[in-house]
């Protein structure tokens, strides 16, 4: 418990430092993620969800709160949007009294939710003073939050069932997971589901630009694009991503100042390339290399190629998973390989695919791949 | 007497000899005080470990080279109690979670809690947080990475995380997008026979560099196995020249042998035989996946290039059961027997 009050105070401060600049969160706010910092602070701040946005703030106003299921992919706001929702309702003070927020860092066995959530969920709520409630709505019931409740044991969820009916009066549940799939059906239908989908390239660019111009960090054109094709539609993974390059090219820029005759001054400037290179995106020469070793010739030049190239590729440690993905695009969008290999080729992809994430070697599988590519390719 | 491997273990980051850039990165990013988490991947034997120690020496000095090894017990949900080491220093722990199998979310959650509530003691030390390096960050449990995501933030201003990793396929996408990725590529050959020679140079090996170029190949820029193939060499031979012989460690010899008995001939007979090897193999603890792979790799060479790319793919599909199954020898069998069959077919054909 300690630990979650910690968390929410210093979020506050983080909050505060932002604004008012106080010499002691200084250090705080510097060393914060800015996925921390720049945290949707009330609900209009979140980004592209509108739908969901509109339905959560029309209930705001009947203040009568359902159940509540949030799914989508990673990074598309669901646990800032429950936060913001909270920080609206309760203000700063309540929230540590109101809300519980667990996730699967916390032991979430079933013992667990027995005690701990049906403890918190039975509590008799506290009246806040006349003061404190005409600055914020203060609704007569907690929120508990389960962030990340797909992982879950299917026993944890069911001893959830009762609770939920039961203090319903004074509790409201908000349970937050990637695949809605994995919730037990009757969670799910005590819930009113809100599905957040993935962001789409012009709110993500906007959002990702007004981080950075915040953060005063230079950035190359194309870069924001490069940045957001990159983390495939996951907000926080491009937020990541921008501050680690901008981290990666500020640090790089001062100690190459005496060498470099280049106009580098203060300013950072993230280029593409360093953006590809946090990302861990393979060069498309290396991709091309592998693409040109693939092409049909007799089968002794290509074994020979092709096994020289993907042990180079493998010694220089660029991951399987990312050669997979990246050599599926080229192969998909190249034009000159008819229909009809390209189903074939996309069996293989799907079959290795697998492979890999069972944990084969990926030295053996990769091989594999590009032979059985260049097979099909052959016509065989 | 240490290995050289060890004996001339580079201790700060100026003593990195190659991935200067790399090496430069890591250090601005120890001296700028805003030190990300990191995940640190590459294949084995490129370096990995001695960068990051390096890296921890430059953030706090040499005090992170005092270390201690602590054994801790920690209790499951279902009281089961598991024993686990620990080794650290005062700024720094360092923990292997895949020693206690399917339970390293145990560990993960209450060891790192542990540490990121409580502050750095020591009030003279140079950085607030404490790092935890985790290694074989790619064999966790998907439970135990999904409790490192929230930690990762949460206690962000006492703890850092390194993790070290041989591939990130096995990461969950929340972490990678949490930490920053550093890719960290074996080094080349010349770079291997650089390091060799310098070595061979502090020891008064005489030079030879024919002979250390041989190995950086035969090593397959591993610069580990590299190093200790060349102490082997020295250490079997008196007088080591350009042309000594560089032994193959004995596990590889076997195998060599392994698939030269089973391209002579293909028959039941043959693959009762090679059995005998490839239990024997087993026995002193080669990983199954390894045997395959070096079998295959030493087959290919031996056989038609119309064979190559068929013997691949089944390799690849018997490496996949032996990650799937729980005994390996039948599928290293399994294979034996595919190849047979493979080659017999092919000569058929021949013959028609």
């Amino acid at each position: 418990m300690v630990g979650f009050f910690d968390l929410k105070a210093r979020k506050e401060a983080a909050a505060n430092g932002t604004t008012t600049k106080a010499a002691p969160t200084k250090e705080t706010t510097r060393s914060q993620p800015w996925v921390e910092k720049y945290r949707p602070k009330n609900l209009s701040d979140v980004t592209a969800q509108d739908h969901t946005i509109t339905v959560l703030q029309r209930t705001l106003q009947s203040s009568n709160l359902p159940h509540m299921l949030f799914y989508g992919p990673p990074g598309t706001g669901k646990t800032s949007t429950v936060l913001a929702l909270a920080k609206e309702l309760y203000g700063p003070e309540l929230m540590k009294t109101r809300v519980l927020e667990l996730n699967a860092s916390d032991e979430r066995g079933i013992s667990i939710v027995r005690e701990k959530v049906k403890d918190f969920a039975r509590m008799q709520l506290t009246q806040p003073s006349a003061a404190y409630r005409n600055l914020y709505t203060c609704p007569p019931y907690k929120i508990i939050i389960l962030d990340e409740a797909d992982s879950m044991t299917q026993d944890a969820q069911s001893a959830l069932r009762r609770t939920m009916e039961t203090y319903s009066k004074i509790t409201r549940f908000c349970l937050i997971c990637n695949y809605v799939t994995r919730i037990i059906d009757p969670l799910a239908s005590r819930c009113s589901k809100f599905r957040f989908k993935s962001l789409d390239q012009g709110n993500a660019v906007k959002r990702v630009e007004e981080i950075a111009a915040k953060e005063g960090v230079k950035l190359e054109d194309g870069a924001v694009n490069t940045l957001i094709r990159c983390s495939e539609g996951d907000l926080r993974k491009a937020i990541t991503f921008l501050q680690s390059a901008a981290r990666l090219v500020g640090a790089v820029g001062v100690a190459e100042k005496d060498e470099d005759d280049m106009d580098v001054d203060d300013e950072k400037i993230v280029t593409v390339k360093s953006v590809e290179d946090i990302a861990g995106v393979i060069p498309d020469e290396t991709i091309d290399k592998l693409v040109q070793a693939m092409q049909p010739k007799s089968k002794r030049i290509v074994y020979d190629n092709v096994s020289k190239v993907v042990t180079d590729m493998v010694a220089d440690g660029w991951s399987a998973t990312q050669v997979v993905t990246q050599l599926f695009q080229s192969v998909l969008y190249n034009e000159a390989i008819p229909d009809v290999q390209k189903n074939k080729i996309t069996l293989v992809f799907s079959e290795v695919d697998k492979r890999l994430v069972d944990g084969s070697d990926e030295h053996i599988t990769i091989l594999d791949l590009s032979l059985r590519i260049s097979n099909i390719l052959a016509g065989a | 007497m240490a290995l050289l491997v060890d004996k001339h273990r580079p201790r700060s980051l100026d003593q990195l000899t190659y991935h200067q850039d790399l090496s430069a990165r890591l250090r601005s990013l120890a001296q700028s005080g805003d030190f990300p988490h990191l995940l640190v991947y590459g294949p084995s034997g490129a370096g990995k470990k001695t960068r990051i120690v390096a890296t921890l020496k430059e953030l706090y000095g040499p005090g992170v080279e005092k270390i201690k090894i602590d054994s801790r017990v920690f209790q499951t949900t279902s009281n089961r109690k598991l024993e686990f080491n620990i080794v650290a220093s005062v700024y720094h722990l360092e923990i292997t979670p895949s020693d206690v199998g399917n339970y390293d979310r145990v560990v993960v959650q209450d060891l790192l809690k542990e540490v990121a509530q409580t502050q750095q003691v020591d009030q003279s030390a140079k950085q607030k947080f404490k790092v935890v390096v985790i290694n074989e960050a790619d064999h966790l449990t998907r439970d135990a990475q999904a409790a490192l995501r929230r930690t990762m933030e949460k206690y962000s201003p006492n703890l850092r995380l390194i993790l070290l990793a041989n591939s990130t396929a096995n990461i969950i996408a929340p972490i990678r997008s949490r930490t920053l990725l550093v890719r960290v590529p074996a080094p080349t050959e010349g770079e291997i026979c650089d390091v060799l020679a310098k070595s061979g140079k502090k020891e008064g090996f005489p030079a030879a560099r024919e002979l250390e170029k041989r190995i950086a190949r035969e090593s397959g820029r591993n610069l580990r196995r590299a190093l200790l193939m060349f102490e082997a060499c020295h250490a079997q031979n008196e007088k080591v020249t350009e042309t000594t012989p560089i032994p193959p460690p004995d596990w590889e010899a076997l195998i060599s042998t392994v698939a030269k008995e089973m391209v002579e001939e293909h028959n039941p007979a043959r693959i009762l035989q090679v059995r005998a090897k490839l239990y024997d193999l087993l026995t002193h603890c080669i990983p199954p996946s390894m045997i395959l792979k070096t079998l295959t790799f030493k087959l290919i060479p031996l056989v038609d290039d119309a064979l190559k790319s068929d013997i691949v793919k089944w390799s690849a599909f018997y490496e996949h059961r032996i990650r799937l199954g729980t005994k390996s020898i039948f599928h290293l069998e399994a294979f034996v027997a595919k190849f047979m069959r493979i080659c017999e077919e092919h000569e058929m054909e021949m013959e028609f």
